[in-house]
């Protein structure tokens, strides 16, 4: 019984490496899925996720963002393993996925919140038997369980007294996010990944989950991975930004360095995306033609030179390296690899 | 004055299982060639009034009251002919899902030949020409070959772009637009509100166009109609709106728009949710989530106080401040 205890008390996994250890390091993750062709087509894959490397440190906030098709979901499920990793790894506070950590084991440590917050819950249970269901598979008695359930459905604001014997049903979509927030909470994870959680709300019950996932943040010293294409919400929540464009990260920065100073020209056009907010100045020349390539065949060299308006020849021939700019910000650009033969062409 | 679109206390209630009060006496007025955006959350009456605009509403289930006069005729007592005769050539709508308004198993250039034919009597090659006009004048790439494409066959924001040529290939005076950006992607949904705006200019419709979004509302709109619970508590200019909010719940959605909001800083939320509707409102609807509220908010509903033309705010704060 004491294995349990730990469960309910204390981070299910200790903090190992200390503070300086990343969270969570992704080294050339990949994941490709096959498409189904003829029997005597050549065998093609979507490159969901092609080779990518990042971090994340313990207790920041990283937003991910990108246009649909660019892989921050299948991240996302990566690393709670809800779809096969096809190369690369993934290292959980210094122990490597399926090497020193079971899968179950990570997912102690990795929670996950859903856009559709309808979709993620069972119907045919109340929400106190929702949160309470992650903690009593893995051993927490029945009791216990349903004391942490109404002791997290306190903290996300829905009185237990009122709300613990409601169904999904019963609730607004603002209060079903909650509890989608709260079940994930119940496995005391250290990582939670929001996936657009607060996409499909309101914009006035938006911000009361924001305001909630700020609070949660610091009460039980959580760390976030936050996907979301609303890049003003990213910009509240986030310590650093990763941008990801067909499978790769062209860039990541400290999101309000990034916020000012595009070094990306996809990011950049992804800034000048969003709506002026100013009726005197209206957005006049469109960001980007066109719609993202075909992740089953991406182009050559850069995968954004197709649509990059400073692109030049060497971009199409030549993949570009991740530079890194200043302190914690990379970018995958010719532009600001001198070495890339990209001033030359210019000349 | 030249209003194409006179709305005048239209209520909407919807019954069957449970009693929805969706409108409960909006009025509104559309001139020739405006731009006017909806604005509201889920559940606010948005798209209701634009349904009940094109008669789209379920007639069995639904009560309508109150007035909407296109160009002078009483669209809501239109039938058979007349209103097929007047959807499409005076009144088109686009919808958010592209997939879902066009049809699966015809051709993009056979669903648009189709709407002129039976619209404007035109013979099949001068149908398809037209078709391959329209899907040039939304700016598809090209367009010959996509006339025999298949929706499926398309990218969500060249559905969207097939769908406008659909809708505006008869030329309709007046386009309702119910949130046909908001499953875009930013780079894509910015290509889409240009094209629009380009259209609407060339043609000179008038547009009334559905959005939560207030950043879209600010690139399309020259009128913004704030609603809420199935009322308008506040119109103007979109500068007006955006500069000068005067309704509290404008106000909470500006604040919540997080426009500028810097990291860390706790957001101004709106507490609570907005009413069910069950019940037809007998005061201010916002009132329970009114930072400002009163007693006598909770006692009447307050009057829509005008502040000049065009401008109107309802919410009985402003009454004071004039007097």
């Amino acid at each position: 019984m004491s294995a349990n205890k730990t469960i309910t008390t204390a981070p299910s996994l200790a903090d190992i490496g200390g503070p300086r250890q990343p969270l969570i390091t992704a080294k050339d993750l990949t994941c490709h899925f096959p498409v189904r062709a003829g029997i005597l087509a050549p065998k093609k894959v979507v490159r969901a996720v092609d080779g990518i490397d990042f971090t994340i440190a313990k207790g920041e906030t990283l937003g991910v963002v990108g246009e649909s098709g660019c892989g921050k979901s299948t991240t996302a499920r990566l690393l709670i393993g809800l779809v096969p990793i096809t190369g690369g790894k993934i290292i959980y506070d210094g122990q490597e996925l399926n090497a020193d950590l079971s899968l179950r084991d990570l997912r102690r440590g990795v929670q996950m919140v859903f856009q559709d917050s309808f979709a993620s819950l069972n119907p045919r249970m109340t929400i106190e038997e929702t949160i309470a269901f992650g903690p009593k598979v893995n051993g927490v008695p029945q009791a216990e369980a349903l004391a942490i359930a109404r002791d997290l459905l306190d903290r996300i604001g829905l009185d237990p007294a009122r709300f613990a014997g409601r169904y999904p049903h019963e609730l607004s979509g603002g209060q079903r996010q909650r509890v989608n927030i709260g079940r994930a909470l119940a496995m005391r994870p250290r990582l939670l990944i929001l996936d657009e959680a607060v996409s499909a709300l309101d914009k006035s019950v938006e911000a009361q989950v924001l305001n909630l996932l700020e609070d949660l943040r610091r009460d039980f010293d959580l760390t976030y991975m936050f996907i979301s294409h609303d890049l003003n919400v990213v910009r509240f929540i986030s310590d650093r930004l990763m941008v990801m464009y067909l499978g790769e990260v062209v860039e990541v920065g400290p999101a309000e360095a990034l916020y000012h100073k595009q070094a990306h020209p996809y990011t950049a056009a992804l800034f000048s995306a969003m709506p002026s907010m100013d009726p005197d100045a209206r957005t006049q020349v469109p960001p980007l033609a066109g719609d993202p390539p075909n992740p089953i065949d991406p182009p050559s060299g850069c995968r954004f030179h197709t649509r990059c308006p400073l692109a030049k020849s060497v971009c199409s021939s030549l993949k570009p390296r991740a530079i890194t700019l200043n302190e914690g910000h990379q970018v995958a650009c010719h532009l600001h690899d001198p070495a890339s033969g990209y001033e030359e062409v210019a000349a | 004055m030249s209003a194409l679109v006179e709305i005048e206390d239209l209520t909407v209630r919807f019954s069957g299982e449970r009693t929805v009060h969706a409108l409960n006496g909006v009025s509104l007025s559309v001139e020739k060639g405006e731009v006017v955006a909806l604005l509201g959350e889920s559940g606010s009456g948005k798209s209701v009034t634009l349904k009940s605009l094109m008669q789209l509403l379920p007639g069995k289930r639904t009560k309508i009251g109150g007035k909407i006069a296109f160009d002078g005729r009483d669209v809501l007592k239109l039938k058979g002919r007349e209103l097929a005769n007047f959807r499409g050539p005076e009144v088109a709508m686009i919808f958010q899902d592209p997939s879902l308004a066009l049809d699966p198993v015809y051709a993009i250039g056979t669903q648009i030949a189709e709407t002129v034919m039976r619209h404007e009597g035109l013979s099949r090659p001068d149908a398809n020409a037209r078709a391959l006009d329209m899907l040039k004048r939304v700016r598809i790439p090209s367009p010959e070959r996509r006339l025999s494409n298949y929706p499926h066959e398309m990218s969500g924001g060249m559905r969207q772009r097939a769908m406008i040529a659909l809708a505006l290939a008869c030329g309709p005076r007046l386009l309702l637009a119910d949130e046909p950006t908001t499953a875009l992607d930013a780079t894509v949904q910015m290509q889409v509100l240009l094209l629009l705006r380009e259209l609407q200019q060339e043609m000179g419709m008038s547009v009334i166009f559905v959005t939560h979004d207030i950043g879209v509302a600010v690139e399309i709109a020259d009128r913004v109609a704030v609603m809420y619970a199935g009322t308008i508590v506040e119109t103007g200019t979109i500068a007006e709106i955006i500069k000068d909010p005067r309704h509290p719940y404008t106000k909470g959605l500006l604040a919540a728009n997080l426009h500028g909001a810097v990291k860390g800083a706790r957001l101004d939320a709106i507490p609570g949710a907005p009413p069910t509707l069950e019940e037809p409102p007998t005061s201010c609807p916002f009132a329970p989530r009114c930072p400002v509220a009163m007693a006598a908010c909770h006692a009447a509903r307050p009057p829509l106080i005008s502040k000049g033309p065009g401008r109107a705010v309802a919410c009985i704060l402003e009454a004071e401040s004039v007097l």
